[in-house]
């Protein structure tokens, strides 16, 4: 279980977060929905121990997090899989290399058998033929598919996809949401997804959260009538 | 910032090291930094050399005996210029490379996927950077001393200090110090530009034109730090 407790944050002189205060349990599925600039990404890496908060405390399994320069998270990391926005593949390893990585670099794996689950994942989410690829010669959708199976290869408890359909078009969205739900569902992985789609959110379902103004509001059925004021 | 300097070489330096994974990145960042430096450093020694024998020549020719031009060379080069030149020929190129791909890392949340990965970011990326520069500068430094004292001995015997008499006074006047104190602060300065490219690449934040300012100021830093460097070790190895 991930415990945001009393968490807020000011930026630019801004509050970005006031006093956020939720649970995501250990299956089962959290949607963050907010319009761009909400603050949505930056709970995440709030969440994720990247970004200290002003006050509050975040907590994996009874374990806080640690902020600062000297901060030793790993423990908590190991059972955390990150998907962000923008893939944050590196550009000087393949894909398969990309995905192998958390395995060889954190978990001690040999790279023989690294390299053999990171192409079982690709497999799975479907880029299996795109193993060989440079990040840059990636397509969007494909980056973000790649994200997540670097996320997924060591196995996380918890996975936070960051506005993981964003640019994406329907059918390429329809197949992350569909990945999504499958992990979440099937493999009892909790996630945490924070999104300004409300499509993306009628897909996947779960418990969602509306953040607005830095608060963060429990929203039993989304309509559009909510969200879009705020757009405007 | 001192802090910031602090916990960065605290944590890429901090034992264990995995040497076995450390190894493949350290190799990797030798070839591009100082591999790759080697046709900017030989150019850079031709050039040191003939200008160093032309200026000995000018100011000693006539008014002291021809040896001393070889020694006058061998000191300088060895002591000096070659280590410095080097230094900062290496600072423009490493330091701000290293920089410019951490500051790019940074912003495009690369080095934050590394900390979710549970990788330490530090270990991965700044440790085999640092060990990498300060391995390759001082090698840098004796290839760049070998062709400039080369350059230096033909440039000297057209101008009239034949061969022999530039070897006498090289060979004569030139200690073991002079070469191991030159050695030994290109080592430092190595350290210095590892360590500027790596700090200012992982303080950047915000935008891609982090990215150039994060080179800029890594170069003069690096500058900055061979010069302290520089005038430290000569009190320290050169002073009496």
């Amino acid at each position: 279980m991930i415990e945001v407790r009393k968490v807020s944050k000011m930026l630019a002189g801004m509050a970005v977060l006031e006093d956020v205060d939720f649970v995501v349990p250990d299956s089962g599925g959290v949607v963050i929905l907010g319009r761009t600039g909400a603050g949505k990404s930056v709970l995440l890496r709030v969440m994720a121990g990247l970004l200290a908060p002003d006050s509050g405390v975040v907590a994996f399994d009874g374990r806080l997090l640690e902020f600062g320069p000297l901060a030793d998270n790993s423990e908590a990391m190991e059972q955390l899989g990150y998907v962000f926005q923008g893939g944050a593949l590196f550009d000087w390893l393949s894909v398969v290399e990309n995905v192998a990585l958390p395995l060889m670099e954190s978990r001690r794996t040999g790279r023989r058998k690294a390299v053999e689950a990171a192409q079982r994942v690709l497999w799975r989410v479907g880029l299996a033929d795109a193993a060989g690829f440079r990040p840059r010669e990636l397509s969007g959708g494909m980056t973000k598919l790649a994200a997540i199976a670097r996320a997924l290869v060591a196995d996380p408890k918890y996975v936070f996809y960051d506005e993981p359909t964003a640019g994406l078009d329907p059918i390429t969205r329809d197949r992350v949401c569909g990945l999504i739900r499958e992990l979440r569902d099937t493999e009892s992985r909790a996630s945490v997804v924070v999104t300004h789609d409300l499509e993306t959110v009628r897909r996947l379902g779960g418990q969602v959260f509306m953040l607005r103004r830095g608060r963060l509001l429990p929203v039993s059925d989304v309509r559009k009538e909510d969200y879009e004021p705020e757009c405007a | 910032m001192l802090s910031g300097w602090a916990v960065l070489l605290g944590r890429s330096f901090a034992l264990p090291w995995d040497v076995v994974r450390t190894w493949p990145r350290f190799l990797d960042q030798l070839f591009r930094h100082g591999v790759s430096a080697i046709p900017i450093i030989a150019l850079a020694a031709v050039f040191v050399g003939l200008t160093t024998a032309v200026q000995t020549s000018y100011q000693l020719l006539g008014i002291v005996p021809k040896y001393f031009v070889g020694m006058g060379v061998g000191r300088m080069l060895l002591i000096e210029l070659a280590p410095v030149f080097a230094g900062f020929v290496v600072a423009g190129r490493s330091a701000s490379a290293i920089a410019a791909e951490l500051a790019a890392m940074r912003v495009s949340e690369q080095i934050d996927a590394l900390k979710v990965m549970a990788i330490d970011p530090y270990r991965f990326l700044c440790l085999p950077r640092i060990l990498a520069t300060a391995a390759a500068l001082p090698v840098l430094v004796v290839l760049m001393e070998v062709v400039a004292t080369a350059v230096a001995l033909v440039a000297a015997s057209v101008l009239g200090v034949s061969t022999a008499t530039f070897t006498y006074g090289f060979t004569r006047f030139v200690m073991m110090r002079d070469f191991w104190g030159g050695i030994a602060k290109s080592l430092l300065f190595g350290l210095a530009i590892g360590a500027s490219g790596c700090y200012y690449g992982f303080s950047a934040a915000g935008g891609t034109e982090e990215v150039g300012r994060a080179a800029t100021k890594a170069v003069v830093t690096s500058a900055t730090l061979i010069l302290l460097f520089d005038f430290l070790t000569a009190i320290a190895v050169f002073g009496r």
